[in-house]
């Protein structure tokens, strides 16, 4: 028996009939068509598929695309501006905090509620907070330099600069 | 080659831009239309007859297209999948199928694939297959298969050892005559799984009419898997095409021709559609290849002054199910066992054996860990046994730096180093004098703090073609094309198969800094055979120094050429042209210049080039290194083990290493820190574990334990610089350094931490468990 599931992604209107087995993550990949958000594991322990459901930070495979119905999602697909980046993405670039990038939508979408919700955090505040995200390549070290740099750029009253378009 | 602004400057990843915006191109995230999708069925029992599948059932499901058991497939393979010869050409193998059709020989083996219209239906018409197995007795480790009365996996091979060789050199019995102190330790390398974040995908399309094959799969390996399509579905290798898109990692567990990009493909053919499977994790975890799983028995003859006379060390191996195609590679370990030291002699012995468990294969290292584990704890038994400092031990047999070039016992020969330099600027840098005193401080109030070394010597960029033939079975070499077009812009193509690493920035930086072109102008290809049809591809750390440098000589090539154009343009004599940041001009006269975009318009212009010459501003190389390169290096790990729990945390880790000049020492420091966590992975968390059935108890992420954020510490890097003499880039390799040095440092660390219970040993991973029990063994009473 197929449900309608309707919802909201980074701004665009999506309706679908689906499967109430379909996960979440299916429905933005194969569905919404948004290929940015990756399944790296099935017992939800990589956190590649990291998403935003209604200002939480959520493991979009963890949840079926029903329970998002009328939910306001945010994938990493809707971070950048045109070809501005957001400043996590920015430092992620800057900082070498990725190599094959198979992790790293994850990673910012899991960082960028972290940043939320403690805009200045201590190293160690930044590794646990990633705990439930893997990355097989970069030993987390500029991950967290990017995290760190990112935390500067958006700390409230911090210099506004624009960052630097994609060349 | 001296660092310009160019070679050496750590410029920004050109690859980064899709992949932190979601708009990376990974296997899974391709739509065609038609797609069908495949569903492999896995044996479950770990040695059994397959008694009979019956399908009949699933093919009523809906959405089902085709099922196939092996039996089905079996008279589509023109050949076995490849198996090299790895270093160990005298062994027994068996043919390895794709699929089985009789017998099976791990748990995740595949017995029959299921192609229907969504995913989803073929996992649900799979569960309706019937498949009766007859369960044989499993042999479930390295012990058990050399049992006499062992069940035998393979009746061709006759027994369950692969091979039993030798490698020596000098004189191992006067080395053991010679010794005052002997010591024998038993090693375990325990059995890895490589989990890459993104696992396997593969997309075949081929096309019934014109008789092609397209196959996109995730593999550090597209030239292989072009060649061995064709091989063994007898399709012309001009019919095949393999595209490697961006690879989630690999860590060596995609380095061989894979039974499922057989399959995918067999499965278009029949089926005349595309078809798409792609990797849960629960099943990467079994069918990707594991890593190292071996048992090594090691006796040490040293002398009281600290000099290490002779090792005698014996691998055992275990290949698991079938030998894989680099499934011996890890027995270049034999070859390397003497690390940057002196020795008088040693003595490997190697034997291989078969296993009911995964096959096992490359991983990050690939026998230059395990060479390295082996030597590094030799240093420490040896510095523990005879109350030496273990610095100490390590400066005593360092081979000194004017004896380079080395040739070591095997007939090896280093490149050059001095091994000293690295290990003092490590010590500096952890102030090792203070460490040794807040250890004393801290082991008053019950704080165990240790401190490891690791002063690794590794070989990479394989290699000599005429040795490597030898010893590997494959004839390796670099491949490049520098192509410029009409408007000087130039598109590079590689030989060299990336996934993480980089080489789109970097090679770009070297065809710069030769032909003095911006950045942007240069763009880099790889991982397409319809584009470049030939190369050697992504592992063993070989890229920069052998890709690398036919990239380089490309670029010379077309330098060379432009200089002639030049000297035709200009009116002068080519030796008076000076060409310098993407201009020719004549000695002395640089405001007369000619740019590399104007020399190479007049290359698509034959009026305006020497009559004798062809158009075009194009070079190919095939580079055929001279030697291997040798990156060494000191790493240095700092721990605390909490001695309530037996948990370890590595409070610093130090690494100094010499990987030659540094093309991007971003990218360097990047394939440090990621190899550095991988190696720390094995020493303190990693293990597969089978039952006595010989199911995979560590199938899945939730029981396999990678490294997480909050388990590391930042690192801290430094480096010094020997450019090799082998290439005129003078690179090394960089890609595997931190994980060949970094298991061994920590556990050298913990044994350091545990001197005071009387600890001379601690098998990996070192768990909190483990660590207990050696603190309490004798009631907990300390020396």
């Amino acid at each position: 028996m197929r449900r309608k599931v309707a919802v909201t992604i980074n701004g665009a209107k999506h309706e679908h009939e689906v499967e109430p087995r379909l996960l979440l993550v299916q429905y933005i990949r194969e569905l919404a068509g948004l290929t940015g958000t990756h399944v790296g594991c099935d017992t939800s322990n990589c956190g590649a598929c990291t998403v935003e459901v209604a200002g939480h930070s959520v493991k979009s495979c963890t949840i079926f695309a029903v329970q998002a119905d009328g939910a306001e999602i945010t994938t990493i697909e809707g971070l950048a501006k045109g070809t501005t980046l957001h400043p996590l993405q920015q430092a992620f670039w800057d900082e070498h905090g990725l190599q094959c990038g198979f992790c790293t939508p994850g990673m910012i979408m899991a960082a960028k509620q972290l940043l939320e919700r403690n805009p200045n955090p201590t190293e160690r505040e930044i590794r646990v907070g990633l705990e439930g995200n893997l990355c097989r390549c970069t030993g987390y070290h500029n991950i967290v330099k990017s995290i760190q740099a990112a935390a500067k750029v958006m700390a409230p009253g911090a210099e506004r600069k624009a960052p630097a378009a994609v060349s | 080659m001296a660092v310009s602004q160019l070679i050496g400057a750590s410029i920004k990843r050109r690859e980064d831009p899709e992949l932190v915006t979601g708009s990376g191109n990974f296997v899974d995230d391709s739509s065609q239309t038609a797609l069908a999708y495949l569903y492999v069925v896995r044996s479950t029992q770990a040695h059994a007859r397959i008694e009979g599948i019956e399908t009949s059932r699933a093919m009523e499901a809906s959405g089902v297209l085709a099922i196939w058991t092996g039996k089905d497939l079996m008279p589509e393979f023109q050949s076995p999948l490849p198996v090299t010869t790895s270093f160990v050409p005298e062994k027994k193998y068996p043919n390895h199928y794709p699929i089985a059709a009789e017998r099976v020989r791990y748990v995740g083996e595949p017995v029959a694939v299921v192609v229907a219209t969504s995913k989803s239906s073929a996992e649900d018409a799979a569960e309706r297959l019937d498949i009766h197995y007859q369960p044989l007795p499993p042999v479930l480790d390295i012990e058990a298969a050399l049992k006499k009365d062992a069940p035998v996996l393979h009746d061709d091979v006759g027994s369950n050892i692969a091979y039993d060789v030798k490698r020596t050199g000098g004189d191992i019995e006067a080395a053991f005559r010679d010794a005052d102190v002997r010591i024998t330790q038993r090693i375990i390398q325990q059995r890895l799984i490589p989990v890459a974040v993104e696992g396997r995908g593969v997309v075949a399309d081929y096309k019934k009419f014109a008789k092609t094959l397209t196959v996109t799969s995730s593999t550090q390996i597209p030239h292989f898997v072009k060649i061995w399509l064709g091989v063994i579905l007898g399709i012309p290798e001009s019919n095949v095409r393999v595209i490697a898109p961006d690879v989630g990692g690999g860590f060596g567990s995609k380095i061989r021709v894979y039974p499922e990009e057989i399959l995918v493909a067999l499965a278009s053919r029949r089926l005349g559609r595309p078809v798409k499977w792609t990797e849960d994790r629960s099943e990467n975890m079994k069918a990707t290849h594991h890593g190292r799983s071996q048992i090594w028995d090691v006796e040490i003859a040293a002398k009281r002054d600290g000099r290490v006379l002779g090792v005698r060390a014996t691998q055992y191996l275990d290949l698991g199910g079938y030998c894989s195609q680099f499934g011996t590679f890890q027995a270049i370990a034999l070859l390397l066992m003497q690390g940057p030291y002196k020795l008088a002699a040693w003595d490997g012995r190697g034997v291989g054996v078969y296993t009911n468990r995964t096959p096992t294969d490359a991983y990050r290292g690939a026998g230059r860990p395990e060479a390295t584990y082996l030597i590094e704890r030799v240093m420490d038994l040896v510095a523990q046994e005879i109350g030496m400092d273990p610095v100490e031990v390590r400066r005593k047999n360092f081979i000194p730096p004017a004896e380079q070039p080395f040739t070591s016992l095997m007939g090896l020969t280093y490149d050059s180093g001095d091994y000293r330099v690295t290990l003092d600027k490590a010590l500096q840098l952890v102030d090792y004098p203070k460490f040794r005193r807040d250890q004393a401080e801290a082991r008053k109030g019950g704080k165990y703090l240790g401190v490891g070394f690791c002063t690794y010597l590794e070989i990479c960029g394989l290699g000599p073609s005429v040795v490597t033939t030898a010893a590997a079975g494959i004839a390796f070499w670099g491949m490049s094309v520098v192509n410029l077009h009409f408007t000087g812009k130039a598109t590079v193509i590689i030989g060299s198969s990336p996934h993480g690493q980089g080489h789109e920035t970097t090679f770009a930086q070297i065809v710069a800094e030769v032909l003095g072109l911006p950045l942007d102008d240069i763009d880099v290809v790889h991982g397409d055979t319809a584009v470049g049809p030939m190369g050697m591809d992504t592992y063993g750390s070989r890229s920069a120094s052998v890709d690398g440098t036919a990239v380089y000589l490309s670029s010379v090539k077309v330098r060379e050429k432009a200089r002639k154009i030049a000297a035709h343009l200009l009116e002068a004599a080519e030796a008076d042209i000076v060409y310098e940041d993407g201009k020719a001009f004549v000695k002395g006269t640089p405001s007369k210049a000619v740019t590399i975009q104007e020399i190479t318009g007049a290359a698509y212009q034959p009026h305006r080039i020497p009559p004798d010459m062809e158009g075009g501003m194009e070079a190919t190389t095939f580079f055929n290194p001279p030697n291997f390169v040798w990156p060494f290096g000191a790493h240095i790990a700092l721990v605390e083990i909490d001695g309530e729990t037996g948990a370890t945390r590595v409070v610093r880790y130090v690494a100094v290493d010499d990987c030659g000049t540094r093309i991007n020492p971003m990218v360097v420091d990047g394939q440090l820190h990621g190899g550095i966590a991988q190696g720390i992975g094995q020493a303190l968390f990693e293990e597969a574990v089978y039952d006595e059935n010989g199911q995979l108890r560590t199938g899945t992420l939730v029981d396999y334990m990678i490294p997480t954020a909050p388990d590391l510490p930042s690192f801290e890097t430094a480096a010094t610089v020997t450019p090799s003499p082998t290439n005129p880039l003078g690179v090394k390799g960089i890609g595997e350094a931190g994980t060949i040095a970094s298991s061994v440092a920590v556990i050298n660390a913990i044994v350091d931490a545990l001197s005071p219970f009387g600890v001379k040993d601690v098998d990996m991973p070192a768990t909190p468990e483990k660590i207990w029990h050696l603190m309490h063994r004798n009631g907990g009473t300390k020396r």
